[in-house]
């Protein structure tokens, strides 16, 4: 779909001639489609195929002594790159990372040692550059170990900023990186940006729950109520939809201000304010009433639980023992919740 | 990254002193500033900061470093126990794993 936007070499500002062939050379301002394809992989539209052919690429116009500067084939990371970069004559070598930014690719095994060094190869770069150093985002370092492409390349491997917008300073400050360049961080804005990418997800899922639900609500001593079944499933949707604005919109927000250090903790927390907030506004018994709550929290410290994934500070051993902890705990009360609310639907 | 903490005393990063050269590669690519440096060797000034990503082991030459790499993802942890495989972020470009 993203294509019929986003033509190949719509991006390309010449051609360069190198020692190794033609280089493109990219423009370094955003165009429409850039912008409208960010917003809409961001949506989880199309995102698995929003990619760039692996290769050498240039921003400006660089020469045999400009830096190189290495990336992932994920077409939004190439975006940002090169917006970054603007007013720097560098070289780009990009990986082929199957359309996935640079932090994960180096995780899965894509942006790794034995794919920089076949690119490497593959390009020519020994005859495009007179020197033999290659800047690496640090993010980079969980797939890459620079002394191994040393070893089989030639080639030094710098280290740079986590940031693309510190690459300039970095390469201005003839490659040293500030300790902030160095750490990463979630600010609001990337909580914010990673939460919407979940909800695509979550609304398959909310779907299907809801006919789960309507059955259940249905089904009784009276064979099956369809007045039920629709009573049910509002109060059902309600739950959920809350549950899951509590985990996944709340929990990322608030996530320095809420008490405790598991996620689960932090949903719960998030769901039991919007439970009780929403208790405030709906008219229901108390039996309903609870079991709304209890939903909301259940919910909420499932989709709190489940952003450790998308969070940039949670250790895989922390988390499975968050999980051991939390989940009975999450099933216990999702079920009272449940009973409760089929009880006080009736 | 002060602002956020998560559980204390759980990671699996281990440093061993004898073998570290002190050559500085630890501290360059751990994202959150968990090594320091002292009397020509790197040290674990904030070991609680650790996600276990792995890049400082891969990047340490004197094999000083160990740690259990993974990925801190509830999603991919639940997806392992299922099949019984190593947790890894299998999300593709699909999730915010990625």
């Amino acid at each position: 779909m993203l294509e019929k936007f986003d033509k190949p070499n719509r991006f390309v500002h010449r051609w360069l001639l190198t020692r190794a062939g033609q280089v493109a050379a990219l423009k370094t301002g955003w165009e429409w489609p850039d912008y409208l394809c960010a917003a809409a992989v961001r949506l989880g539209i199309d995102r698995n195929r929003y990619l760039v052919t692996p290769g050498l690429y240039a921003v400006g116009t660089p020469g045999p002594e400009s830096p190189v500067l290495v990336t992932a084939n994920y077409k939004l990371t190439l975006d940002v790159v090169r917006r970054d970069i603007r007013g720097l004559d560098a070289w780009i070598l990009v990986l082929d990372t199957k359309g996935v930014n640079v932090w994960c690719a180096a995780g899965k095994g894509t942006f790794s040692t034995a794919a920089l060094v076949r690119r490497i190869q593959m390009v020519g770069l020994e005859k495009v550059v007179n020197h033999r150093v290659l800047i690496v985002p640090q993010l980079g370092a969980t797939g890459v170990a620079a002394h191994e492409v040393k070893k089989t390349s030639g080639f030094r491997v710098v280290f740079g900023p986590v940031r693309s917008k510190d690459i300039k300073a970095f390469v201005q400050a003839g490659m040293q990186a500030t300790p902030q360049m160095r750490q990463v961080g979630f600010s609001p804005g990337e909580r914010l940006t990673v939460a919407l990418v979940e909800c695509s997800r979550g609304i398959k899922l909310l779907g299907l729950t809801l006919v789960v639900l309507f059955l259940i609500a249905g089904v009784g001593t009276d064979f099956f109520s369809w007045g039920r079944a629709w009573h049910g499933v509002r109060f059902g949707f309600v739950i959920l939809l809350l549950g899951f604005i509590a985990g996944n919109f709340l929990t990322p927000l608030l996530l320095p201000w809420l008490p405790g250090r598991a996620f689960s903790q932090k949903g719960a927390e998030a769901g039991a304010i919007t439970g009780l907030f929403l208790l405030t506004i709906l008219n229901t018994g108390a039996v309903l009433g609870l079991g709304v709550l209890l939903g909301v929290i259940a919910i909420g410290s499932w989709y709190g639980m489940q952003f450790t994934g998308a969070s940039t500070y949670t250790s895989p051993t922390g988390v499975e023992k968050e999980m051991r902890l939390a989940i009975p705990w999450q099933i216990g009360v999702a079920i009272s919740s449940l009973i409760l609310w089929r009880v006080g639907i009736c | 990254m002060s602002t956020f903490r998560y559980f204390a005393g759980v990671v699996s990063l281990e440093l061993n002193g004898e073998k570290c050269t002190g050559c500085g590669m630890c501290r360059q690519v751990c994202p959150h500033g968990v090594f320091g440096y002292d009397q020509g060797k790197a040290l674990l000034k904030d070991r609680d900061a650790c996600m276990e990503c792995g890049a400082c082991a891969l990047n340490c030459p004197a094999g000083a470093l160990s740690v259990t790499p993974g990925v801190g993802c509830a999603q991919a942890i639940i997806r392992s126990w299922i099949t019984g495989d190593k947790p890894s972020c299998a999300c593709g470009g699909d999730s915010t794993c990625c």
